[in-house]
């Protein structure tokens, strides 16, 4: 009886964090959060506004070394290598580990160079045969290709919002990254433009460990099939998606997904 | 359980409940009129059942059209989820019940109250009660989200199941012996296969309770109960 509905047989883990608490100067966002991020699965974070998921999501690439008042303690690993040691090249790690913003940022330059950008200076590509190879592979990834191929030295920026998220996503993809954070990236688009991120999305799982942070409960039940839920700075509860939504374990998470508070 | 940031939502999901709990009521109510009916020989309180059985079918479709509009407008998660869903397969079933007991009181012209069906009559009221009980409880452990009660409702279905083939054997006997009854006993046969069947339906009920209140299915039995006799 009860068995998890749509559990992807043979996981496995790419990143894992152990007791991570974070601290902004005297105050502690995150209180010892432990989880697993599976690499087949999409691993969605849900929860109220200062829940601390996106602080969390930001441990996962370093991001918080970029707040100068930010601590952060506990373990937090990349196939089993801790991302926190001082031997880490922190670019290359973000490199490794990609992130798409709420508000679509292209760089303000052509659609070409967004994408280009990024493997040139990794050193990922030989010339610009190669660059060319990748920036096709990139776009036609975050399923934007077909609408830009004919116009790929237009300004990035002129690109409408929903484009413009998945050119980021394209931006992240084309340097060839592990796992792919997104951090509300839909906040800002209309539905049209939402559920083409989301079949993206579904289409990128497997190939990239993903994680999305969103406020959208509904969107984290369409495109993950992991849940936590957070509140106040604790990982309340994580499970199965189909599980958190149907039947939740925990009071506080059932508050929140039925809409009684938050 | 603590209310909706949405007001608007906890007054649908009451009015759900509300709706529940009178068509519940009345099913109760048909089962009960329908056996009185029958042991009284009362043409009028029969018809009346019959007559009484549209609001039952009005509730029903009362409640898919909220069912349908909360789930369009509201997008309920979790136990709530659970509660509309349950709540929309109670009312069908429900509503079977209420066929039942409608069934039953269209009988009664057919069967005349006397000196020789007194005897296999005797056993059907006891039976008809214990179903009874079965509606009244299973619907009260839906309001109360009691899924010790929606238990104690499955596990009684038994008690039903050995009335109707106690009832079964009693009048197969008696037909043999009286063979001029056997249409009337024919009838009281039917009865109390509807009888034993709204047993079946209410534990159905109570199967959906347990799943809305702990979100959890009951292991496995066979769904309905198990059919006493040949069917």
């Amino acid at each position: 009886m009860h068995e998890p509905q749509t559990l992807v047989p043979a996981t496995e883990t790419k990143m894992t964090a152990r007791d991570v608490k974070v601290f902004y100067g005297d105050k502690q966002a995150i209180k010892g959060v432990s989880i697993d991020v599976d690499m087949d699965n999409v691993t969605a974070f849900i929860g109220p506004s200062g829940c601390g998921k996106s602080t969390f999501l930001r441990t996962l690439n370093r991001m918080n070394d970029t707040v100068a008042s930010a601590r952060v303690e506990g373990a937090i690993t990349l196939d089993g290598e801790d991302i926190y040691a001082s031997s880490m090249d922190v670019v290359q790690l973000r490199a490794r580990v990609g992130m798409v913003f709420q508000k679509p940022n292209p760089f303000p330059k052509s659609i070409y160079e967004n994408i280009a950008y990024g493997p040139r200076i990794h050193g990922l590509a030989a010339g610009k045969a190669d660059l060319d190879v990748i920036v096709e592979k990139s776009l036609r990834r975050a399923g934007l290709w077909d609408e830009v191929k004919d116009r790929l030295h237009d300004s990035g920026t002129a690109l409408s919002g929903g484009q413009q998220q998945r050119l980021c996503i394209g931006r992240a993809i084309a340097v060839e990254p592990e796992v792919i954070l997104m951090d509300e990236p839909c906040s800002a688009l209309d539905p049209i433009a939402t559920a083409k991120i989301e079949e993206l999305i579904h289409e990128l799982r497997g190939r990239y460990a993903i994680v999305i942070v969103t406020h959208n409960m509904q969107q984290a039940a369409r495109v993950s099939q992991r849940t936590a839920f957070f509140h106040l700075g604790e990982l309340v509860e994580y499970g199965v998606t189909s599980d958190i939504f149907t039947n939740p374990q925990q009071e506080r998470t059932k508050d929140y997904i039925t809409g009684r508070y938050g | 359980m603590a209310e909706h940031t949405i007001k608007a939502f906890d007054e649908e999901i009451d009015k759900l409940r509300g709706l529940i709990a009178e068509m519940g009521g009345r099913a109760e109510a048909a089962i009960e009129h329908a056996m009185l009916a029958l042991q009284r020989h009362d043409k009028t309180l029969a018809a009346q059942v019959v007559a009484d059985d549209k609001r039952i079918d009005a509730i029903e479709a009362e409640v898919e059209k909220l069912v349908v509009e909360i789930i369009a407008l509201r997008a309920p998660m979790a136990n709530d989820l659970r509660d509309v869903i349950a709540a929309l397969k109670i009312v069908s079933v429900v509503e079977r019940i209420g066929d039942y007991a409608k069934n039953i009181a269209k009988r009664v012209p057919s069967i005349a109250t006397n000196k020789r069906t007194l005897e296999p009559i005797s056993l059907l009221p006891s039976m008809g009660q214990v179903a009874g009980e079965m509606v009244h409880d299973a619907l009260n452990a839906f309001a109360a989200r009691d899924a010790d009660l929606a238990l104690a409702v499955i596990e009684r279905d038994a008690v039903v199941d050995d009335f109707y083939d106690s009832v079964f054997r009693t009048l197969v006997t008696y037909m043999v012996e009286n063979p001029k009854t056997i249409s009337e006993c024919a009838h009281l046969l039917f009865i109390a296969k509807n009888i034993e069947r709204i047993g079946d339906h209410a534990t159905n009920v109570a199967e959906m309770v347990y799943y809305a209140a702990t979100g959890l299915t009951l292991p496995d039995r066979e769904r309905g109960g198990e059919q006493p006799l040949e069917d």
